[in-house]
């Protein structure tokens, strides 16, 4: 029987990074959708920087950042008691910084679509940008909502190259499903990284199904 | 009443142009702004709103500033109370056509009023329904209601009737009517249509380039009043034949082809293709080149 652990591990880092994400992303997606300061393609850029960068360049980099030999590592260290290196907490920013453009992307083309006069026509009728947020316009890209969700989820559970890079390889701790196949193969249990690689399989193709089976409409008839 | 003096440039299709607009709107009155597309109009009832900031000017409503750029006085749209029904309609596509009036309530407000606009502008039986499902003349109705709940002291209308066929045009021009009588308003609406505007308007303001060119009463600005004819329409000439003094032409008028009869000194100065407005006055058409 194979360890449960690194299975649990992943989908526990990767709850918590879409929940934290989802929170980030709205006011981020909504700032780009809607800003006309010259400042915004450089904000692009870095959101999308994660998607073209090799996962070991910007795990190579927190790494740097977080060491407790750096002064930054360091002052985390010593006055906030956080140890960033080799740990869930380290692992969990690295997910978010990584999986930041598959939740940003959906949301902000999710508001860009929207017709202008929804936001204008919510202010006409004297709402606040905060009541027109929740009330009007998150309600209208519920599909974008749900594709940012699932992919930013998906995408940490496939992540690999960052989370060796500033997680190591710590049982318990930061040992996620994707590095124990490498593990089980590096020991030449194929079994059993046979068994963790069918299941994350089985389970990235049922979640991403469901996501295009919602988003097609194909859904509509058994809901109504 | 409302007294606005705007200035605001404005790059639009037809390159830079200085929006400048100084007049004052009776309370009560229903005023029409007319004009080619890109004229300005839409974005004078954006600045009213709010929506649109201008690089000076004031827009005093009942009184009350709206703005006042040299004191620095700007407020913003949720607090200038005015209602405006987009030319898109702009429908909340989450809320059903209750929930979108409802949603216009401010907090504490009573809910009666809603009920008293449904009955009014007829919503009772779509109440319940998702915008997506609406006709357009439909869709307008809801807009208009929505536009009505806060009491506004401006309702504005851009080109709320443009997409519309005549019949339900026809029906529309009259809630509109209807509401602008019953509720005291005073209201403001884009229109091409010339026989929209005066049946509907006391005044019309003709703008073109960012400037008001002409305004007053819409017999006066559209020059009616030499042509006092009994009927009229317009149509494009076919054909022109000539025989003896006389000349006949041929005219599409909607999808109808007439003869007519013109004199010389009517037919030199036509040939085909022209637009012309054919009116009777009693026994003899009139022919008037109109493009």
């Amino acid at each position: 029987m194979i360890d449960w652990q690194p299975l649990i591990l992943t989908f526990k880092l990767a709850f918590i990074t879409t929940i934290i994400l989802l929170f980030v992303s709205i006011p981020l997606a909504y700032w780009l959708a809607y800003t006309k300061s010259k400042l915004k393609p450089v904000f692009e850029t870095f959101v999308s920087m994660p998607l073209v960068l090799p996962p070991t360049v910007i795990g190579f980099y927190l790494l740097i950042a977080f060491s407790p030999s750096n002064s930054f590592g360091s002052w985390l260290n010593n006055w906030l008691g956080i140890k960033l290196v080799f740990s869930f907490e380290g692992l969990l920013i690295a997910s978010i910084i990584y999986s930041l453009p598959f939740m940003v992307h959906p949301i902000q083309a999710g508001f860009s679509n929207l017709p202008k006069s929804l936001k204008d026509m919510s202010y006409v009728l004297g709402k606040s940008r905060t009541t027109t947020i929740i009330k009007v316009l998150l309600p209208n890209i519920k599909t974008s909502l749900l594709t940012g969700i699932v992919l930013a989820f998906a995408h940490t559970i496939g992540e690999f190259g960052v989370v060796l890079m500033i997680g190591g390889n710590i049982p318990g701790k930061t040992k996620v499903a994707s590095i124990a196949v490498y593990d089980e193969v590096e020991s030449l249990n194929y079994d059993a990284a046979n068994s963790y690689s069918l299941i994350l399989f089985a389970l990235t193709f049922t979640i991403l199904l469901v996501v295009y089976l919602i988003n097609g409409g194909y859904l509509n008839h058994i809901k109504k | 009443m409302i007294e606005i003096d705007i200035h605001k440039k404005l790059t639009s299709s037809l390159g830079e142009m200085d929006l400048n607009i100084q007049t004052t709107i009776t309370k009560g009155s229903l005023v029409t702004l007319y004009g080619n597309s890109g004229a300005g109009k839409t974005s004078i009832l954006r600045i009213i709103a709010g929506l649109l900031q201008p690089n000076s000017g004031n827009i005093i409503v009942n009184g009350e500033t709206w703005l006042n750029s040299a004191k620095r006085i700007n407020l913003k749209p949720q607090r200038r109370k005015v209602g405006f029904v987009f030319q898109d309609y702009a429908l909340f596509p989450n809320m059903t056509v209750k929930e979108n009036l409802l949603f216009a309530l401010n907090k504490g407000d009573n809910t009666k009023i809603v009920n008293s606009l449904i009955e009014i502008i007829e919503l009772g039986e779509l109440q319940n329904r998702k915008p997506e499902t609406l006709s357009g003349g439909q869709k307008q109705r809801v807009a208009l209601a929505r536009a009505l709940v806060q009491k506004p002291s401006i309702l504005m209308l851009d080109e709320p009737l443009s997409a519309l066929d005549s019949e339900i045009r026809f029906k529309l021009q009259q809630y509109i009517l209807n509401v602008h009588k019953e509720y005291n308003l005073t209201t403001l609406l884009i229109s091409h249509d010339i026989s929209e505007i005066i049946r509907m308007s006391d005044k019309v303001l003709e703008i073109e380039f960012g400037k008001i060119t002409r305004q007053g009463k819409p017999n006066q600005v559209f020059n009616y009043k030499d042509l006092s004819a009994k009927f009229q329409f317009t149509g494009t000439i076919i054909e022109i034949k000539t025989q003896d003094f006389l000349y006949i032409l041929t005219i599409r008028i909607g999808k109808d082809l007439v003869k007519v009869v013109a004199d010389e000194t009517e037919g030199e100065h036509l040939k085909a293709g022209d637009k012309i407005l054919v009116s009777a006055k009693a026994f003899n058409p009139i022919i008037h080149k109109i493009g």
